[in-house]
């Protein structure tokens, strides 16, 4: 049957074609693989997603340098002791800890083209539930575990809602944050329930090797993270979750388990973050970590991960944290009003956006030309 | 905003427009100051680069007022790139684009819109959630007063698509629930309603099938008639033979040859101007019957209201069957069904004699099936993601230990496909985005073809790929049957269908009505078969 309607083929002997007229030359070439930077050796190791995390991170990097400065300027004589900077580098990274933790977990929730307004009720039921007098009967292991598995459940809630029950994650969430601030002030009567753990307590106030202990619980859930997000599988269905749902369902992943366990991620994560900050407070109440959601929101929308999912990288959402966590740590030292913070912090969230669009380009652009004049 | 004129214009050919009509149709009426064979648009040297890829390279084109002058090149060479400075998408590094005898940059779509150039993208860039009217209207709505007149655009939408043929498209009804072709028909719609002088459609019948073209066609004879030019492009060689008049041919990015005329230049000569090489016509050789082996997939009963009814079928492994249809005969639905993107109402799909459960996806990856989808962008592709974690999506599981992706493994196996089937460029860590349309195909089609893939479900596959890359495919799929694979192949052109396929089965209104060896049919048959009855109501004689 090779007289039915003819199509082309190639002949075997045919030459290469780049050969005859290349498309690009070498140096271009190296342009674009950087551009993509995946093959690319230098800063291939913190490459999230997509490839452009990294440039976008170091616009983020710029800014906390920018940060720093100002405090540099304003407070001299502090900045010039380098004791005082060592401790309020611990400082700022202590207070950038919790919702650092809480985080990580909305940025997987948010690349996988979701979104979570209930970190924070989720904290605070977790909080409540582990210092309650008959869970802390159990000791700091039963408190520990009651706090993830609280996380845990809630976030399987929100996350069975959303992915089978079709809720819209805004709407799914939004009511689970009214509904778990609620169970908590009831657990909790609306009293503030004190932790009589040491063993919890010491988390916030020990350090090991002069570093908090709160840090290294905040770098090993982000080391976690990155591992998961870049490394595993896991990581892989969210980004494909997220950037195009259809396309990932028939490449055969299965997308609603995938959203169940981001939401179900996000509540451990919350559990975690309920362990530190009850452990900072000695207590727990119902009204613990007012906001957080914004905050975590915040942070990772500023680390370039992007709203309508698909794209993200915990790097940025760390540097994210962190430079809200120095904001803070600028008007405190320079003793300004928390309102005055808060419009600064408004601003740095427009800022910074806008100035990675623009830095990201140009840097890009920058690149290309470097490269094109030195390898050529 | 230019719609004061444009409502002002007088009705003409009224006959073919619904009775409900207002008086204000600009469509296929070219302005009055129109000189048929005056030359209307002129680049030189024009050179535009993407960082890291000079996509043109100085081109020269020159254009004729009332021709359909033809655009022909590899995937890659810079069509789309051409014409998006056209349209006024992209800006060019170098050059000069002439637009009626003056020198113009088009600082945007809107001003190359303003100027009389119209353009149907490859892509189709329509709003998924909005009206087909407010699609067709979009950024040039009919206002007064600042309020969009809906009636006024309604009907207007009415009296275009009835010229385009497809009055049935209400103009109400959401995009999203249009067909593909029904989405391209609305693209259309669009260029139509400016008031334009030259009108750029890239590849606008990869999503069409056969009478579509027909259609287009009858369509484009009645826009250069009025002394509109038009840019075509495809990769189909018959279509630009029939349509076009001159040809100008692209390879990276340069003009390699132009103002070839359309029906007398030897296809030998097109082609290796446009590959640089010399390229035979055949289809790879079937093998002899002994190879097609057990029974792998069987179909019973398969019906979804509305889009097809108790369709059965088998393919067995080694073997390619085709199916041909129109675009809307339920092909594509049933290879959704039988991939378990769609729950059927009825019926079974059984692969090796097990069968799977309805509307599970999941299910037929683990049983070996594949499916490239009939739309790349919205169903396949992670335009942000590098190209080889596109070809590796639904197998990144397989190449990872212990839920840790091996990248240098994916990579590898990327770098194959993208060998086999002439990816350009090679380079598999570029975002998929920076493909051009026929490369990012490749990509969807290379998924399935990385191995342990049973069988493979085709939704026209080689939409959009060029000449040559296709006949690589071709060899591709049949060399994956010769090692048992089992394919069912859906496309709009017939003789792919029966160039490629092994077995046919003809499928019209959702029902197969057909079935034989590729060697029984030929294309005229097989046309008829799919055109019979009451789909060729409405249909130009
Ligand atoms: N936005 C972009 N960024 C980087 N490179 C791009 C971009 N758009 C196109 N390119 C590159 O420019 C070249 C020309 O692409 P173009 O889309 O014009 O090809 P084409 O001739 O239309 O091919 P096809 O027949 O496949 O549609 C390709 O190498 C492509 O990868
Ligand atoms: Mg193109």
């Amino acid at each position: 049957m090779s007289d039915a309607t003819p199509t082309p083929t190639a002949t075997p002997e045919r030459p290469q074609l780049p050969a005859q007229s290349p498309p690009v030359d070498p140096a271009e070439t190296a342009v674009a693989g950087d551009k993509a930077a995946s093959t690319g050796n230098r800063l291939s190791w913190w490459r999230g997603n997509g490839g452009e995390g990294a440039k976008r991170n170091l616009g983020l990097i710029g800014v906390l340098a920018a940060l720093i400065a100002v405090g540099a300027i304003t407070k001299p004589d502090l900045y010039g002791d380098p004791t005082w900077v060592w401790n309020n580098i611990l400082a700022i990274l202590q207070l950038a800890s919790v919702v650092g933790v809480v985080t990580v977990g909305m940025t997987f929730v948010i690349i996988g083209g979701g979104i979570d307004l209930s970190v924070g009720a989720i904290v605070a039921l977790a909080g409540v539930w582990c210092t309650t007098v008959a869970t802390q009967s159990y000791g700091a292991g039963g408190m520990i575990f009651a706090a993830i598995a609280v996380g845990i459940c809630v976030g399987l809630v929100n996350g069975v809602l959303i992915s089978y029950g079709r809720l819209v994650p805004f709407i799914a969430t939004l009511a689970m944050l009214v509904a778990a601030r609620g169970l908590a002030a009831s657990i909790s009567n609306k009293q503030t329930q004190v932790s009589t753990s040491t063993f919890i307590n010491d988390i916030a106030a020990r350090k090991v090797l002069g570093i908090p202990i709160l840090v290294y619980i905040l770098g090993a859930v982000v080391l976690a993270g990155w591992v998961l997000l870049n490394r595993t599988t896991f990581g892989r269905r969210t980004i494909a979750v997220g950037g195009n749902p259809e396309a990932a369902r028939l490449a055969g992943i299965n997308v609603r388990r995938h959203t169940m366990l981001l939401y179900a991620l996000s509540g451990l994560c919350c559990g975690i973050a309920a362990i530190m900050l009850t452990s900072q407070a000695t207590s727990a109440q119902a009204a613990m970590a007012n906001l957080y959601e914004l905050d975590a929101i915040a942070a990772a929308i500023i680390g370039g991960t992007l709203l309508s999912g698909g794209r993200g990288t915990i790097i940025g959402s760390l540097l994210g944290v962190i430079i809200f966590a120095t904001i803070t740590n600028l008007f405190a030292i320079n003793g300004l009003s928390i309102e005055a913070q808060n419009m600064v912090k408004g601003g740095i969230i427009v800022a910074a956006v806008l100035v990675q669009q623009f830095q990201f380009k140009s840097f890009t652009r920058l690149l290309a030309r470097n490269r094109l004049t030195t390898n050529t | 905003m230019s719609e004061e004129e444009t409502v002002t214009q007088p009705e003409e050919n009224a006959a073919t427009a619904p009775a409900d009509t207002g008086a204000d149709v600009p469509l296929i009426e070219a302005p009055a100051d129109t000189v048929a064979g005056e030359v209307v648009l002129r680049l030189t040297d024009v050179v535009k680069t993407f960082p890291g890829v000079r996509a043109l390279d100085g081109v020269q084109l020159e254009v004729r007022a009332g021709e359909v002058h033809c655009l022909l090149g590899q995937n890659g060479a810079g069509k789309s790139t051409l014409i998006k400075v056209l349209a006024g998408v992209h800006r060019p590094d170098s050059g000069e684009v002439e637009w009626r005898g003056e020198p113009v940059t088009f600082a945007n779509p809107q001003a190359a819109m303003r100027a009389g150039i119209a353009t149907i993208y490859q892509e189709l860039d329509l709003v998924e959630d909005l009206s087909v009217a407010e699609n067709a209207f979009l950024g040039h709505e009919h206002r007064s007063l600042g309020f969009v007149r809906r009636g006024k655009m309604a009907r207007h939408t009415r009296q275009i698509l009835g010229r385009l043929g497809h009055g049935e498209i209400p103009p109400g009804r959401m995009v999203r629930a249009l067909p593909a072709a029904g989405k391209q028909i609305v693209s259309m719609a669009r260029a139509l309603s400016h008031e334009a002088r030259l009108i750029i459609m890239d590849e606008p019948s990869a999503v069409l099938a056969h009478d579509e073209v027909e259609n287009l066609f009858r369509i484009i004879r009645e826009l250069t008639a009025q002394g509109i030019a038009v840019i075509y492009i495809s990769h189909r060689l018959e279509e630009i033979r029939e349509i076009g008049d001159r040809v100008t041919v692209l390879k990276d990015g340069r003009t390699t040859a132009a103002n070839l005329p359309a029906r007398d230049t030897p296809t030998r000569d097109l082609v290796s101007r446009m590959t640089g090489r010399t390229i035979e016509y055949v289809f790879p050789d079937r093998p002899t019957d002994d190879t097609v082996g057990a029974e792998l997939l069987q179909v019973e009963g398969l019906t979804r209201t509305g889009e097809f009814a108790d369709v059965s079928l088998n393919v067995r492994a080694g073997e390619i069957v085709g199916i041909a249809g129109l675009v809307g005969s339920g092909r594509s639905e049933l290879l959704e069904t039988i991939y378990g993107a769609r729950a059927a109402e009825a019926g079974t799909v059984r692969m090796a004699g097990r069968v799977l459960r309805p509307g599970s996806v999941g299910a037929a990856v683990r049983a070996g099936m594949g499916m490239a989808p009939e739309e790349r962008k919205s169903q396949a592709l992670l335009l942000g993601e590098p190209i080889y974690r596109n070809v590796t999506l639904a197998t990144f599981g397989r190449y990872a230990r212990l839920g840790f992706t091996d990248a240098g493994r994916e990579r590898a196996e990327a770098d194959r496909i993208a060998e086999s089937l002439e990816l350009r460029p090679r380079d598999v860590s570029r975002p998929v985005r920076t493909l051009s349309g026929g490369n990012q195909q490749k990509v969807v089609v290379g998924r399935w073809l990385l191995g342990g893939t049973k069988l493979l479900l085709l939704d026209e596959p080689t939409r959009g790929v060029d000449v040559g890359a296709r006949a690589e495919l071709y060899q591709v799929i049949r060399a994956l049957a010769a090692q048992g694979v089992g394919v069912l192949l859906v496309s709009s052109e017939v003789p792919e269908v029966l160039g490629l396929a092994d077995r046919v089965l003809v499928m019209r209104e959702g029902r197969v009505i057909r079935e034989a060896p590729a060697g029984e049919l030929d294309e005229n048959t097989v046309l008829d078969l799919v055109m019979a009855g009451s789909l060729m109501e409405g249909a130009p004689a």
